[in-house]
Protein backbone atom coordinates (compact mmCIF):
# COMPACT_ATOMS: atom_id res chain seq x y z
CA UNK A 1 0.00 0.00 0.00
CA UNK A 2 2.60 2.45 0.83
CA UNK A 3 4.37 1.85 -2.42
CA UNK A 4 1.12 3.04 -4.49
CA UNK A 5 0.98 5.53 -2.23
CA UNK A 6 4.18 6.77 -2.64
CA UNK A 7 4.77 6.90 -6.70
CA UNK A 8 0.94 8.60 -6.37
CA UNK A 9 2.68 11.38 -4.29
CA UNK A 10 5.58 11.32 -7.03
CA UNK A 11 3.39 11.58 -10.25
CA UNK A 12 1.47 14.52 -8.74
CA UNK A 13 4.58 16.68 -7.85
CA UNK A 14 4.22 18.50 -10.73
CA UNK A 15 0.99 19.84 -9.16
CA UNK A 16 2.63 21.14 -5.89
CA UNK A 17 3.47 24.92 -5.79
CA UNK A 18 7.11 25.25 -5.67
CA UNK A 19 6.56 27.41 -2.40
CA UNK A 20 5.35 24.10 -0.71
CA UNK A 21 8.15 21.94 -2.53
CA UNK A 22 10.88 24.11 -1.12
CA UNK A 23 9.18 23.69 2.49
CA UNK A 24 9.13 19.95 1.82
CA UNK A 25 12.81 19.24 0.65
CA UNK A 26 13.69 22.05 3.58
CA UNK A 27 12.14 19.74 6.31
CA UNK A 28 13.80 16.48 4.81
CA UNK A 29 17.15 18.02 4.73
CA UNK A 30 16.97 19.34 8.57
CA UNK A 31 16.05 15.95 9.60
CA UNK A 32 19.04 13.86 7.60
CA UNK A 33 21.83 16.87 7.46
CA UNK A 34 22.71 16.34 11.01
CA UNK A 35 23.39 12.74 10.97
CA UNK A 36 24.61 12.58 7.88
CA UNK A 37 27.63 15.16 8.79
CA UNK A 38 27.96 13.41 11.97
CA UNK A 39 28.72 10.00 9.68
CA UNK A 40 30.88 12.27 7.46
CA UNK A 41 32.88 13.47 10.37
CA UNK A 42 33.25 9.93 12.06
CA UNK A 43 34.38 8.52 8.97
CA UNK A 44 36.96 10.88 7.88
CA UNK A 45 40.87 10.50 9.42
CA UNK A 46 41.52 13.37 11.88
CA UNK A 47 44.97 15.22 11.27
CA UNK A 48 47.59 16.75 12.82
CA UNK A 49 50.18 19.11 11.44
CA UNK A 50 53.21 20.22 13.55
CA UNK A 51 55.69 23.11 12.76
CA UNK A 52 58.66 21.90 14.95
CA UNK A 53 61.01 25.16 15.15
CA UNK A 54 62.86 24.53 18.30
CA UNK A 55 66.34 22.38 19.09
CA UNK A 56 67.02 22.20 22.94
CA UNK A 57 66.37 19.16 23.77
CA UNK A 58 63.20 19.89 26.21
CA UNK A 59 61.66 21.24 23.23
CA UNK A 60 62.32 18.31 21.21
CA UNK A 61 59.59 16.13 23.18
CA UNK A 62 56.47 17.80 22.43
CA UNK A 63 55.99 17.22 18.83
CA UNK A 64 57.72 13.83 18.47
CA UNK A 65 55.25 12.91 22.13
CA UNK A 66 52.34 14.48 19.83
CA UNK A 67 53.42 13.05 16.60
CA UNK A 68 53.83 9.42 18.04
CA UNK A 69 50.71 9.09 19.50
CA UNK A 70 48.47 11.22 17.12
CA UNK A 71 50.03 7.83 14.45
CA UNK A 72 49.30 5.81 17.00
CA UNK A 73 45.48 6.78 17.16
CA UNK A 74 45.63 6.20 13.28
CA UNK A 75 46.02 9.72 12.35
CA UNK A 76 47.49 11.41 9.73
CA UNK A 77 50.45 13.60 10.80
CA UNK A 78 53.09 15.68 9.26
CA UNK A 79 55.59 17.66 11.06
CA UNK A 80 57.63 20.86 9.18
CA UNK A 81 61.35 21.19 10.72
CA UNK A 82 62.29 24.63 10.29
CA UNK A 83 65.05 26.62 11.72
CA UNK A 84 67.01 25.17 14.84
CA UNK A 85 63.83 22.36 15.07
CA UNK A 86 66.06 20.70 12.07
CA UNK A 87 68.59 19.18 14.48
CA UNK A 88 65.67 16.72 14.86
CA UNK A 89 66.25 15.09 12.70
CA UNK A 90 70.01 14.91 12.41
CA UNK A 91 71.31 11.47 12.45
CA UNK A 92 72.58 12.34 15.99
CA UNK A 93 71.02 14.97 17.43
CA UNK A 94 72.88 17.47 19.78
CA UNK A 95 70.37 18.11 22.24
CA UNK A 96 70.99 20.37 25.16
CA UNK A 97 68.89 21.85 27.94
CA UNK A 98 69.42 24.91 29.25
CA UNK A 99 68.19 26.36 32.97
CA UNK A 100 69.49 29.76 31.53
CA UNK A 101 66.88 32.20 31.31
CA UNK A 102 64.01 29.16 32.25
CA UNK A 103 62.86 30.11 35.26
CA UNK A 104 60.89 27.22 35.68
CA UNK A 105 62.94 24.60 34.89
CA UNK A 106 62.82 22.57 37.91
CA UNK A 107 66.53 22.18 39.38
CA UNK A 108 66.84 19.06 41.50
CA UNK A 109 69.18 16.25 41.64
CA UNK A 110 67.91 13.22 39.84
CA UNK A 111 70.00 10.57 41.73
CA UNK A 112 70.45 10.68 46.30
CA UNK A 113 68.20 10.00 49.02
CA UNK A 114 64.50 11.24 48.41
CA UNK A 115 65.30 14.31 50.92
CA UNK A 116 68.24 15.68 48.16
CA UNK A 117 66.27 15.15 45.33
CA UNK A 118 63.51 16.97 46.94
CA UNK A 119 65.48 20.05 47.11
CA UNK A 120 65.07 23.09 44.29
CA UNK A 121 68.65 24.63 44.03
CA UNK A 122 68.01 27.91 43.62
CA UNK A 123 71.14 28.95 41.12
CA UNK A 124 71.64 32.61 40.35
CA UNK A 125 71.57 33.16 36.49
CA UNK A 126 75.13 34.99 37.06
CA UNK A 127 76.60 31.58 37.99
CA UNK A 128 74.62 29.70 35.17
CA UNK A 129 75.97 32.21 32.85
CA UNK A 130 79.52 32.04 34.20
CA UNK A 131 80.24 28.34 34.97
CA UNK A 132 81.54 26.64 32.22
CA UNK A 133 80.15 23.42 31.00
CA UNK A 134 76.60 24.51 33.11
CA UNK A 135 74.39 23.37 30.48
CA UNK A 136 76.19 19.76 29.69
CA UNK A 137 75.72 19.07 33.66
CA UNK A 138 71.74 20.54 33.33
CA UNK A 139 71.49 18.28 30.45
CA UNK A 140 73.24 15.57 31.86
CA UNK A 141 70.87 15.81 34.57
CA UNK A 142 67.89 16.37 32.79
CA UNK A 143 68.80 12.57 31.10
CA UNK A 144 69.56 11.23 33.92
CA UNK A 145 65.90 12.05 35.50
CA UNK A 146 63.94 11.15 31.76
CA UNK A 147 65.57 7.94 32.26
CA UNK A 148 64.62 7.13 35.83
CA UNK A 149 60.82 8.58 35.43
CA UNK A 150 60.38 6.16 32.73
CA UNK A 151 60.13 9.09 29.97
CA UNK A 152 61.49 7.61 26.43
CA UNK A 153 64.54 9.75 24.53
CA UNK A 154 63.72 12.19 22.16
CA UNK A 155 65.44 9.27 19.50
CA UNK A 156 63.21 6.45 20.57
CA UNK A 157 60.01 9.05 20.25
CA UNK A 158 61.18 10.14 16.61
CA UNK A 159 61.41 6.58 16.05
CA UNK A 160 58.25 5.77 17.53
CA UNK A 161 56.47 8.51 14.73
CA UNK A 162 58.42 7.34 11.80
CA UNK A 163 57.30 3.90 12.52
CA UNK A 164 53.40 4.95 13.42
CA UNK A 165 53.77 6.63 9.73
CA UNK A 166 54.18 10.33 10.26
CA UNK A 167 55.66 12.18 7.76
CA UNK A 168 58.88 14.23 8.60
CA UNK A 169 59.68 17.68 6.15
CA UNK A 170 62.66 19.32 6.25
CA UNK A 171 63.01 22.63 5.76
CA UNK A 172 65.32 22.99 2.84
CA UNK A 173 66.05 26.75 3.34
CA UNK A 174 67.19 26.29 6.51
CA UNK A 175 69.29 23.21 5.50
CA UNK A 176 71.20 26.02 3.02
CA UNK A 177 71.03 28.66 5.20
CA UNK A 178 73.11 26.65 7.91
CA UNK A 179 75.59 25.27 5.23
CA UNK A 180 74.14 21.59 6.43
CA UNK A 181 74.36 18.50 4.22
CA UNK A 182 71.35 16.40 3.37
CA UNK A 183 73.58 13.22 3.82
CA UNK A 184 73.64 14.69 8.34
CA UNK A 185 69.81 13.80 8.29
CA UNK A 186 68.21 10.57 9.09
CA UNK A 187 67.45 8.60 5.67
CA UNK A 188 63.52 8.86 6.82
CA UNK A 189 63.03 12.48 5.82
CA UNK A 190 59.64 12.50 3.42
CA UNK A 191 60.85 15.44 1.91
CA UNK A 192 62.93 18.90 1.24
CA UNK A 193 60.63 21.19 0.92
CA UNK A 194 59.63 25.17 1.53
CA UNK A 195 56.99 26.81 3.37
CA UNK A 196 54.83 26.87 -0.12
CA UNK A 197 54.75 23.23 -0.15
CA UNK A 198 54.01 22.25 3.94
CA UNK A 199 50.79 24.88 3.87
CA UNK A 200 48.93 23.65 1.52
CA UNK A 201 49.56 20.60 3.14
CA UNK A 202 48.61 21.64 6.30
CA UNK A 203 45.36 24.00 4.91
CA UNK A 204 43.07 20.90 5.73
CA UNK A 205 44.39 19.17 8.61
CA UNK A 206 42.59 19.29 11.60
CA UNK A 207 45.08 20.73 14.35
CA UNK A 208 48.00 22.70 13.21
CA UNK A 209 50.72 23.52 16.00
CA UNK A 210 53.42 25.82 15.78
CA UNK A 211 56.12 24.61 18.64
CA UNK B 1 33.66 -2.57 32.36
CA UNK B 2 34.28 -4.25 35.49
CA UNK B 3 34.49 -7.90 34.69
CA UNK B 4 37.97 -9.04 33.63
CA UNK B 5 38.15 -11.54 31.17
CA UNK B 6 40.59 -14.80 32.19
CA UNK B 7 41.69 -15.21 28.71
CA UNK B 8 43.78 -12.95 26.86
CA UNK B 9 46.51 -13.49 23.60
CA UNK B 10 48.73 -11.10 24.55
CA UNK B 11 50.36 -9.53 27.79
CA UNK B 12 51.73 -6.22 27.87
CA UNK B 13 53.86 -4.81 31.25
CA UNK B 14 54.68 -1.16 30.78
CA UNK B 15 54.96 -0.38 34.16
CA UNK B 16 57.70 2.06 34.97
CA UNK B 17 56.54 3.82 31.65
CA UNK B 18 55.45 7.09 31.22
CA UNK B 19 52.82 8.79 28.62
CA UNK B 20 52.81 8.17 25.62
CA UNK B 21 55.40 5.13 25.79
CA UNK B 22 52.24 3.18 27.20
CA UNK B 23 50.03 3.75 24.19
CA UNK B 24 52.79 3.13 21.52
CA UNK B 25 53.28 -0.51 23.36
CA UNK B 26 50.01 -1.63 23.21
CA UNK B 27 49.17 0.28 19.71
CA UNK B 28 52.51 -2.19 18.47
CA UNK B 29 50.74 -5.23 19.85
CA UNK B 30 46.99 -4.91 18.88
CA UNK B 31 48.63 -4.36 15.08
CA UNK B 32 50.23 -7.16 15.26
CA UNK B 33 47.34 -9.33 16.94
CA UNK B 34 44.46 -10.72 14.98
CA UNK B 35 40.68 -9.47 15.08
CA UNK B 36 39.35 -10.80 18.43
CA UNK B 37 42.19 -11.74 20.25
CA UNK B 38 42.39 -10.21 23.78
CA UNK B 39 45.71 -7.98 25.31
CA UNK B 40 46.01 -7.42 28.70
CA UNK B 41 47.65 -4.20 29.80
CA UNK B 42 49.19 -3.53 33.21
CA UNK B 43 50.40 -0.16 33.29
CA UNK B 44 51.56 2.62 36.31
CA UNK B 45 51.10 6.03 34.02
CA UNK B 46 48.27 7.67 35.89
CA UNK B 47 46.82 9.05 32.93
CA UNK B 48 46.82 5.54 31.43
CA UNK B 49 42.97 5.29 32.07
CA UNK B 50 41.86 8.04 30.53
CA UNK B 51 44.38 7.59 27.91
CA UNK B 52 43.49 4.01 26.93
CA UNK B 53 39.35 5.15 26.80
CA UNK B 54 40.27 7.34 24.15
CA UNK B 55 42.89 5.24 22.62
CA UNK B 56 40.36 2.59 22.20
CA UNK B 57 37.74 5.30 20.81
CA UNK B 58 39.86 6.55 18.26
CA UNK B 59 41.16 3.13 17.03
CA UNK B 60 37.54 1.61 17.19
CA UNK B 61 39.12 -1.24 19.80
CA UNK B 62 37.12 -2.53 22.30
CA UNK B 63 38.02 -1.87 25.97
CA UNK B 64 36.46 -4.04 27.83
CA UNK B 65 37.68 -3.98 31.60
CA UNK B 66 39.57 -1.23 33.44
CA UNK B 67 40.52 -1.65 36.99
CA UNK B 68 43.32 0.41 38.88
CA UNK B 69 44.79 -0.88 42.13
CA UNK B 70 46.62 1.32 44.45
CA UNK B 71 48.86 2.56 41.65
CA UNK B 72 48.67 -0.21 39.22
CA UNK B 73 46.08 -0.54 36.34
CA UNK B 74 45.03 -2.99 34.22
CA UNK B 75 43.07 -2.88 30.81
CA UNK B 76 42.05 -5.66 28.86
CA UNK B 77 41.33 -4.61 24.82
CA UNK B 78 39.82 -6.63 22.41
CA UNK B 79 40.91 -6.31 18.71
CA UNK B 80 38.12 -5.31 16.66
Amino acid sequence: MNEIKTSATTAQLPSIDENHLNALIDKRLDAVLESKLAEIDDNKTPSLAIISTKGTMDMAYPPFILASTAAALDWDVSVFFTFYGLELLKKKPNLQVSPLGNPSMPMKMPFGPDWLKGIEWNIPNAVMSNMPGFEAMATAMFKETTCAKGVASVEDLREASIEGGAKLYACQMTVDLFGHKQEDYIPEVEGWIGAGSFLPMSQKSDICLFI
Amino acid sequence: MNTAPQDYAHDLDTRGLSCPLPILKIKKVISRAEAGEVVRMISSDLGSPKDMEAFCKQTGNMLMSSQSDGGEHTFYVRKT
